[in-house]
């Protein structure tokens, strides 16, 4: 199993590196202008060059992520556990919330600018508006699927909603939470990064708006990779938590000998 | 524990209100029976209101069903789903429930449990009328739902953390004395060891007999049990059963049991009663009168095999006689 496991990573880090030595050989072979297409050792050369510069920016979109995720996650298990203990709260929230949801997140960065000008704060809104839908679908699905039977054998022995949903509905939710939150994370940085790119003056979206416009091309794709390296991180950390706490979810599908 | 405790006496106070609910709830009709049925037992007070134990020979009333019905949905929608049942069930009776499908027989077990209100007649569990809180009986279903974050042990003192007196001492005692207690249960069901096992570890048969040690942790008088073996094989529930007599005949809870297996219910139960179809009344009521413990081998001598023929033709005539109610 273990052997499996390393063969699998091999391959997965082999087709990156290959991903970019096909790059940097296409570049090479076509003679493409830097102003189009930059060598991918190119990219890294102004990353290393630029990191200086670079790196208030990196926490600025950091911390703008964190803060709208925080925001975003605790209104998202607020609304997910009231709408997933009641039918009725279900049913008639939903359609709102799917209206909500389809609005796309670059309309409504203009409207938070306008309500509180450039900068941090439409960033956090934005990355907040995106990423909490995931959690609020995810929690609710998580509480509605309790068995119903096991609801029967508590009330019947007097327990209360409360009582329900601490022993068995929030556990259960776990699995979809972390699910949830992998997404959710991911969907924080998009925003915040939208949020940056139309209206700040700080970020690395910001960075990149600035680039493009001097047309320096590279450090355009030094902040792509900056940004792909920053989403794989976060991501990486979501999916070891989920790992820590609801291991039971996943662990079904291995045979122990009895 | 003890029942006679939990019945405790009824108060004037006590008689006030519910006589009083039950002229708004039902008018006034079920409201006199009623008054009657609670003076005539304040004249003659039955051992367990006054929490002495029970005389020889008279064992108190655990369960009892006077006219109940049940309607779910309103109007043009109702479904009548049992009606008029009277039902009377001894403290530590082992009791069948069967019949055709749909008859009622599982919303006996929720009227009993407190999961549905009567919407006619009376249910008295435990000397008191089922009023909208729970009768914290233990309870089983097909379905073991085991939570699978959880060890069987810690699964099997769920209760704990929901039912009084052990609610309060859980944090105390769950690492020492409810443990313990998880422990026997496991033991006397034949799962000595797999304590610390997880539910996706273990077989269906396991998982049932984890789901009965469950119902019992709290030491509950009453133990509703609705089709518990149904998912089954047969081996494993014959296996089951067993377990179950002994459990039984260990604890001496209230049992009342809804089955389909004609065979399940000769063999576990003191007595069965054959319900109508939909919807529900109670068309016979049978003792069982095998020796204890009974063996599988039992269930194919001549008179086990002549008890599940007379309860197979109460069934058919049940089933044929809604079909022609329904053509």
């Amino acid at each position: 199993m273990f052997g499996i496991d390393v063969r699998q990573k091999a391959w997965s880090a082999g087709l990156i590196v290959l991903f970019f030595v096909a790059w940097e050989l296409f570049c090479l072979m076509t003679g493409m202008s830097d102003l189009v297409l930059p060598r991918p050792s190119q990219v890294f050369v102004t990353l290393v060059e630029r990191f200086p510069v670079l790196w208030p920016h990196i926490v600025q979109t950091l911390a703008t992520t964190m803060f709208g995720f925080v925001l975003g996650v605790a209104l998202g298990v607020a609304l997910g556990a009231i709408i997933g203990v009641s039918k009725t709260a279900y049913d008639t929230c939903y359609p709102l919330l799917i209206g909500f949801s389809s609005i796309p997140k670059v309309a409504v960065v203009p409207i938070f600018v306008l309500w509180f000008g450039s900068g941090t704060v439409p960033a956090v809104l934005t990355a907040l508006s995106i990423c909490f839908f995931p959690i609020v679908v995810n929690i609710a699905t998580g509480l509605a699927t309790t068995e119903p039977e096991l609801e029967d054998v508590l009330k019947a022995l007097g327990a209360s909603k409360l009582d329900i949903l601490w022993n068995v509905g929030l556990p259960r939710t776990m699995p979809f939470f972390f699910a949830s939150l992998k997404v959710a994370i991911s969907y924080a940085f998009v925003g915040a990064v939208l949020s940056e790119t139309v209206a700040s003056n700080r970020g690395i979206g910001n960075v990149m708006m600035t680039a493009s416009s001097n047309f320096n091309v590279p450090l355009v794709f030094a902040g792509l990779f900056v940004l792909a390296g920053l989403g794989v991180a976060l991501y990486v950390v979501f999916s070891l938590i989920e790992g820590q706490v609801t291991g039971w979810a996943t662990r079904k599908n291995d045979v122990i000998a009895t | 524990m003890q029942f006679g405790g939990q019945a405790a006496q009824i108060e004037s106070g006590h008689l006030a209100q519910v006589l009083a609910k039950s002229l708004i709830s039902r008018g006034p009709i079920a409201g006199i029976q009623l008054a009657c049925t609670l003076v005539v037992m304040r004249m003659q007070p039955h051992a367990q209101f006054r929490g002495q134990p029970v005389p020889e020979g008279q064992a108190a009333t655990a369960i009892e069903l006077s006219d109940a019905s049940v309607t779910f949905g309103r109007g043009d929608r109702a479904v009548p789903a049992l009606s008029k049942t009277t039902l009377k069930i001894a403290d530590g009776e082992f009791v069948a429930l069967v019949g055709p499908s749909g008859c009622g027989k599982s919303t006996i077990l929720r009227l009993v449990s407190g999961l549905v209100q009567p919407t006619g007649g009376v249910v008295i569990v435990g000397g008191r009328e089922v009023a909208a809180r729970a009768m914290r009986v233990g309870m089983a279903f097909q379905n073991p739902t085991m939570l699978p974050w959880m060890t069987i042990e810690r699964n099997i003192m769920l209760p704990l953390k929901i039912v009084e007196p052990f609610r309060s001492n859980f944090r105390r005692l769950r690492k020492t004395e409810f443990r313990d207690k998880a422990n026997t249960l496991l033991e006397q069901v034949g799962l000595k060891g797999f304590g610390s096992r997880y539910p996706w570890q273990l077989s269906g048969g396991m998982l049932q007999r984890a789901n009965l040690c469950r119902a019992l942790i709290h030491e509950p008088r009453m133990l509703l049990l609705d089709e518990p073996f149904g998912a089954l094989d047969q081996f494993t529930r014959e296996e089951l059963w067993a377990i179950l007599q002994n459990l039984w005949m260990t604890h001496k809870p209230t049992v009342l049991l809804v089955t389909h297996d004609l065979r399940e219910a000769g063999f576990l139960a003191s007595r069965i009663c054959v319900m109508s179809a939909r919807p529900g009344r109670i068309l016979d009521d049978s003792h069982v009168v095998f020796a204890r413990p009974r063996t599988v081998a039992m269930t194919f001598e001549p008179d086990f095999v002549a008890l599940n023929q007379k309860l197979r033709a109460f069934i058919e005539d049940a089933r044929s006689a809604a079909e022609q109610g329904t053509g």
